[in-house]
Parts: structure tokens; C-alpha cells; sequence
């Protein structure tokens, strides 16, 4: 069944940690229009917040950025996510998607940002090229009938 | 919006409780790191409980702060439970398998918190 694009955002903020917030906030406004319940609101946001945190953490390690996120509604109650930076990308993809592997122990990072976005989302895909940055794209299902 | 720093500690027979609440993502993991670390090496209490009950938000970073404080607490002999998280919590945790890990009390049935 082919869906329309009922609405489209997109935001440009800098890779500072405060951002983290802003981020999630701006998605969970985004998406306030299909009234979704407060698990899968709580859902996006986190993998939302995952994504922009690579961006503040590895991506632009010890620099500060540009990190590009559009939002997009479907008439089919979907909501899909793009997170990207210019940041250093990520040399192995396999590897940064095991749960637990992290670069940044010291920092206190769980290794569960990856695999936190893949098992909230409804589809997930990355792509990152050495030097050039990384893409995050999710997929939500925010339909109604599965409000509580 | 929850987003301001909000850690308070509560001192009651050899037990510190510290109660968290509002988001914990990466910008604030830091601080509440700091505060949670500075009381322990302080006190160095028999035990220490984190009531994550009224926390709104939390994502992997979370995780991190959580594990953390439990390495922490075993490396300093003090006992350490994660006490009454909140269903935001607990849905990250169940995804990590933290409860494997480290002792969780449930004391009350948990509400989702407002944001």
C-alpha cells in the first residue's frame, strides 16, 4: 500500500550535549499529531536521544558539529527518523552493533546505544563512511488502535 | 520539561538513598555522577540505594550511570541496590539485562512518571 507524507521537519543543531534533550523534545512534539501512547512516545524518544548522543560523543569526539535530523509523517500513522553528522564515522559497523562493545569505557558508555535503537524501532538502518560521518534511519508505528 | 538537576541524598540507619528524578541522558549523567560519587567516598556507607522512581526519562546513558555506581560501590565494599525504578527505567534495564546483574528492590507498584 503505497503511504503519503503528510508532514515534514528538519533540524540543524550543534553537537553539544544539551542538545540530547532538545532533540528528543522536538520528536515527541513532531509526533504528538497521531497521539500516540506514552510508551511508544517514550520509545522514540529514546532512540532519538541514543543517536544524537553518538553524534555528541564519537562522532565529533573532541570538536563540535553540525547534526542533521528530519523527521517524517505518513498517512499511515508512520514516523521515520534521520539522524546524520559529519563526524568521523565509524570503522567497523558490526562491531559498534554487538551489544555491550563500546570505545569510550572510561566515559562510562554501555555499549547499548545501537542496540537499544534496533529493538525500539520498527526498522532500523545505519551507514557510515570513515571521515565522512554516519546516518541513523528509523522507522515508528504510532498507530492508534494500540493505544492503551 | 524535566531537564534540571535533581539528585537529593537521605541519610537513615547506615543506609544513603539517593533519590533521582527528571531525565537522565549523557548531559546529565555527568553531574549526577559527580554528586552520587563524592557522597560515597565521603560516607562510604554499609549500603547504598539509587530510587530511580521518579526518573521521566533514561537511556543508555543511564545504563552506564547505574553500572557504574555498582562498580564503584563493590570496589569500596558497599552494598548496592537500584531500588523502585520507574517503567521508563525499567524498559531500558529489561532490555540490557541489568537485573542479571545487580539487585533491583521493587517496593511499590511504579507509575509511569509525567513529563
Amino acid at each position: 500500500m503505497k503511504r503519503n507524507k503528510i508532514n515534514e521537519m528538519k533540524v540543524i543543531f550543534d553537537s553539544k550535549s544539551e542538545n540530547e534533550s532538545l532533540a528528543r523534545y522536538i520528536c515527541a512534539a513532531f509526533c504528538a499529531t497521531f497521539d500516540p501512547t506514552v510508551e511508544a512516545l517514550a520509545d522514540i524518544k529514546c532512540t532519538v536521544s541514543e543517536a544524537v548522543t553518538n553524534c555528541v560523543v564519537h562522532a565529533y569526539r573532541d570538536t563540535v558539529g553540525k547534526i542533521y535530523m528530519t523527521l517524517k509523517a505518513y498517512d499511515d500513522a508512520t514516523v521515520t527518523v534521520s539522524i546524520r553528522d559529519r563526524g568521523c564515522g565509524i570503522d567497523d559497523l558490526s562491531r559498534a552493533r554487538e551489544p555491550l562493545f563500546t570505545t569510550d569505557a572510561a566515559g562510562e558508555r554501555s555499549g547499548m546505544g545501537f542496540p537499544i535503537m534496533e529493538s525500539l524501532s520498527e526498522r532500523f538502518s545505519v551507514t557510515s563512511k570513515p571521515q565522512r560521518g554516519t546516518q541513523v534511519n528509523m522507522t515508528f508505528k504510532l498507530d492508534k488502535n494500540s493505544k492503551r | 520539561m524535566s531537564t534540571q538537576e535533581n539528585i537529593t541524598f537521605e541519610y537513615k540507619n547506615d543506609t544513603i538513598t539517593a533519590h533521582v528524578s527528571g531525565d537522565i541522558d549523557h548531559h546529565r549523567a555527568k553531574a549526577l555522577r559527580e554528586a552520587m560519587d563524592a557522597r560515597l567516598y565521603a560516607d562510604r556507607p554499609p549500603l547504598f540505594l539509587l530510587n530511580m522512581s521518579r526518573v521521566a526519562f533514561m537511556d543508555s546513558s543511564g545504563l552506564g550511570l547505574i553500572l557504574g555506581r555498582f562498580t564503584l560501590c563493590r570496589e569500596l565494599s558497599i552494598e548496592f541496590r537500584l531500588t523502585d525504578p520507574s517503567p521508563e527505567v525499567e524498559k531500558i534495564l529489561d532490555l540490557a539485562g541489568t537485573g542479571r546483574l545487580i539487585r533491583i528492590d521493587r517496593t511499590k507498584n511504579s507509575k509511569s512518571v509525567k513529563n
